[in-house]
């Protein structure tokens, strides 16, 4: 299985970790050629999560701005609301096949979160989740809902407070009890084998994507665009197109109030090459390397790292990764909302307003597929808040 | 030449006693109190001390050094200045072995060959990184093998016992980190029943000096542990104390 991805990656644990991760390498290997645990999990993914998920043209914004036409794949229509369930129901059935009972998580917007409890509840699991206590906070309705899930949710009051510290708190959990607990984490950032996992349960998006364009539009997309924290939407999106050189893959990431400011969570616009939470990653972080605290008015893309396959596909050109601050992602969030009726997660509407920046220029034939990773209900009382906080 | 941990150990064994292993957050309660802790260690009998560099993300500890940690970040302390006290705390006191203790990405931010030579003038004899084992050590050993300084490797209870000798594989001027206990480093009431069992079986495997850590915070746990290990390592109990006191004078452990 891959490790490394160029220079990023790797399993930079404590050694009490080597041992479970390579358990679970070795136990992911053995499911993955099981034609039976392929099928499960198939099975699981029409059945219950709905998919697949549907192309979208959308067709009002695309018309307002001239240009390409945005297609959205709406990922916000799965159960839970977001990707994030494709993969936590993968690592629940790997859960369950290395004969562990408790799941733990981290959660930034609290959608792994709530996809975490989901699946633990779907096969009777006992499910914690870690999440920063500023997070709680931004992102109340969630954590009812994993509460109502029958999770327990444990604020993390230390350092920022947000997914970071969440992410250092499910660490120091799972290595305490690393025989009975499965740690499901929620993006393609972490220690070797998991951002690898987390890409093939996520990689349905982009098959299903690239099988749906060419039926609909008889042609690939000129540009796919997902939003980047960890990352793990946008590498389950370009998984389906790493092959089509001529579609260009896009990775936005949260701006904040601006790059210029440092008030932002663009890791790889942003960071140099550094080591957190089990990866050499790009990483925003003090000259002395110690991590520093980000921001974006998306809780889901709070995060100071990122996952090492994007490290190395920004290296290598295969992708480009942009910026996008809060306004841009909060007009276009109100955008979707009133052209399309489709109310978008803060975190998906990075990914919308990069399409919306791009559109005009391109000609009229082209296609934008913009990944809509989730919905926007979690983040009304956000938005509301922002907007009063910038109303002049 | 044998360096200053193998005489450590050494000495120790000659005396008929474990090597004492004391860890101290750098900059903790403040850079003064820390160096005078170290002091009061070395008095009190500490044959090797281990300088713990302060990060933001300590994923990996207990409480105690956590808010240790922070503390220390919140005074200013860094990488480097907890190099420019090991190089202090070398000046004062040229016999006791002394190893810089950090997640890796301080020292990976500093660069691997800028922090082995800093590291060497400094007088620091090993570093041990919390977050990287056998799979990705490589690159820091191929910095610090030229200068003379060592790895200190950590082995935890669930390291099966060829990857043991792995680990240990090719390492000089160190001892074995045997983590007694599945967990973040903190004090514990008890430590695992088969830990006796567990030591006598590493030290079968490696020629290096064992010492184990993670719980140890009275004598008679020391003494416990020493039956099966060549050191014991004490932290928590050492940070808390300072912390709660201001100074570590007196005996070091009760």
């Amino acid at each position: 299985m891959k490790t490394h991805y160029g220079k990023f990656g790797g399993m930079y644990v404590a050694e009490t970790l080597a041992a479970p991760l390579a358990e679970l390498a070795a136990a992911y290997d053995e499911a993955s050629r099981d034609p039976g645990f392929r099928a499960e999990f198939d099975s699981l993914l029409r059945d219950y999560v709905g998919r697949e998920s549907p192309l979208t043209v959308a067709n009002r914004l695309s018309g307002s701005l001239g240009g390409a036409r945005i297609v959205l794949k709406r990922e916000d229509l799965n159960h839970t609301g977001a990707h994030k369930v494709n993969n936590t129901i993968g690592q629940a059935l790997l859960a369950r096949r290395m004969g562990r009972r408790r799941l733990i998580a981290e959660t930034g917007a609290g959608m792994h979160g709530v996809a975490t409890a989901t699946a633990a509840a779907l096969f009777g699991m006992e499910c914690e989740v870690y999440m920063g206590a500023e997070d709680v906070r931004r992102q109340a309705p969630n954590v009812e809902r994993m509460k109502m899930l029958g999770a327990k949710v444990h604020p993390v009051e230390e350092g920022s407070a947000t997914l970071k510290d969440a992410m250092n708190e499910a660490l120091r959990d799972w290595v305490a009890d690393c025989d009975n607990t499965f740690y499901v984490i929620g993006t393609v950032a972490g220690p070797a084998p998991y951002p690898e996992i987390v890409r093939d349960f996520q990689s349905v998006i982009g098959r299903e994507a690239r099988r749906q364009c060419i039926e609909k539009f008889g042609r690939l997309p000129d540009c796919a665009v997902a939003c980047v924290g960890g990352g793990s939407n946008a590498i389950g999106l370009f998984a389906g197109f790493m092959d089509d050189p001529q579609v260009k893959l896009v990775g936005v990431e949260a701006g904040g109030e601006g790059l210029a400011t440092g008030r932002h969570a663009a890791s790889i616009n942003g960071g140099r090459p550094g080591i957190l939470h089990g990866a050499r990653t790009m990483l925003l972080q003090t000259p002395e390397g110690n991590v520093i605290d980000t921001y974006s008015v998306s809780a889901g893309l709070d995060y100071p790292g990122v996952g090492p396959e994007h490290c190395h596909l920004a290296e290598t050109g295969r992708a480009e990764y942009t910026v996008i601050d809060d306004c841009e992602a909060v007009a276009a969030f109100d955008a979707l909302c009133r052209y399309e009726g489709i109310i978008p997660a803060l975190e998906s509407s990075h990914a919308v307003a990069e399409a919306v920046k791009r559109a005009p220029s391109m000609p009229r034939d082209s296609i934008i597929l913009v990944n809509l990773s989730g919905r926007g209900d979690k983040d009304m009382d956000n938005v509301l808040a922002w907007k009063k906080g910038h109303s002049k | 030449m044998t360096g200053r941990i193998e005489k450590a150990f050494a000495k120790a064994k000659a005396e008929g006693r474990g090597a004492f292993v004391a860890y101290l957050t750098a900059g903790y309660p403040s850079m003064d109190a820390f160096e005078a802790a170290a002091d009061d260690l070395v008095a009190g009998g500490a044959d090797i001390l281990e300088i713990g560099v302060p990060f933001s993300d300590p994923f990996a500890d207990g409480a105690v050094i956590r808010q240790a940690a922070y503390a220390a970040l919140r005074n200013g302390t860094d990488l480097d200045s907890s190099i420019a006290a090991a190089a202090r705390i070398r000046a004062r006191h040229p016999e006791t072995g002394i190893v810089l203790f950090s997640y890796c990405n301080p020292l990976f931010s500093k660069g691997y060959g800028k922090l082995a030579g800093e590291a060497q003038a400094a007088g620091i004899d090993a570093v041990l990184a919390v977050d990287l084992p056998l799979e990705e050590r490589g690159e820091l050993l191929d910095a610090l093998r030229p200068r003379g300084i060592g790895l200190v490797p950590l082995v935890a209870p669930n390291t099966p016992l060829d990857r043991v000798e792995q680990i240990a594989a090719g390492l000089e001027n160190t001892f074995i980190y045997a983590i007694t206990v599945k967990g973040v480093t903190g004090e514990r009431a008890g430590l695992p029943a088969d830990l006796a069992e567990r030591l006598d079986a590493i030290r079968s495997r490696v020629a290096l000096p064992v010492a184990a850590g993670f719980g140890i915070s009275t004598m008679e746990q020391a003494r416990a542990v020493c039956g099966h290990a060549d050191g014991f390592i004490v932290g928590s109990a050492l940070v808390r104390r300072l912390g709660e006191t201001g100074s570590l004078k007196g005996p070091p452990l009760s």
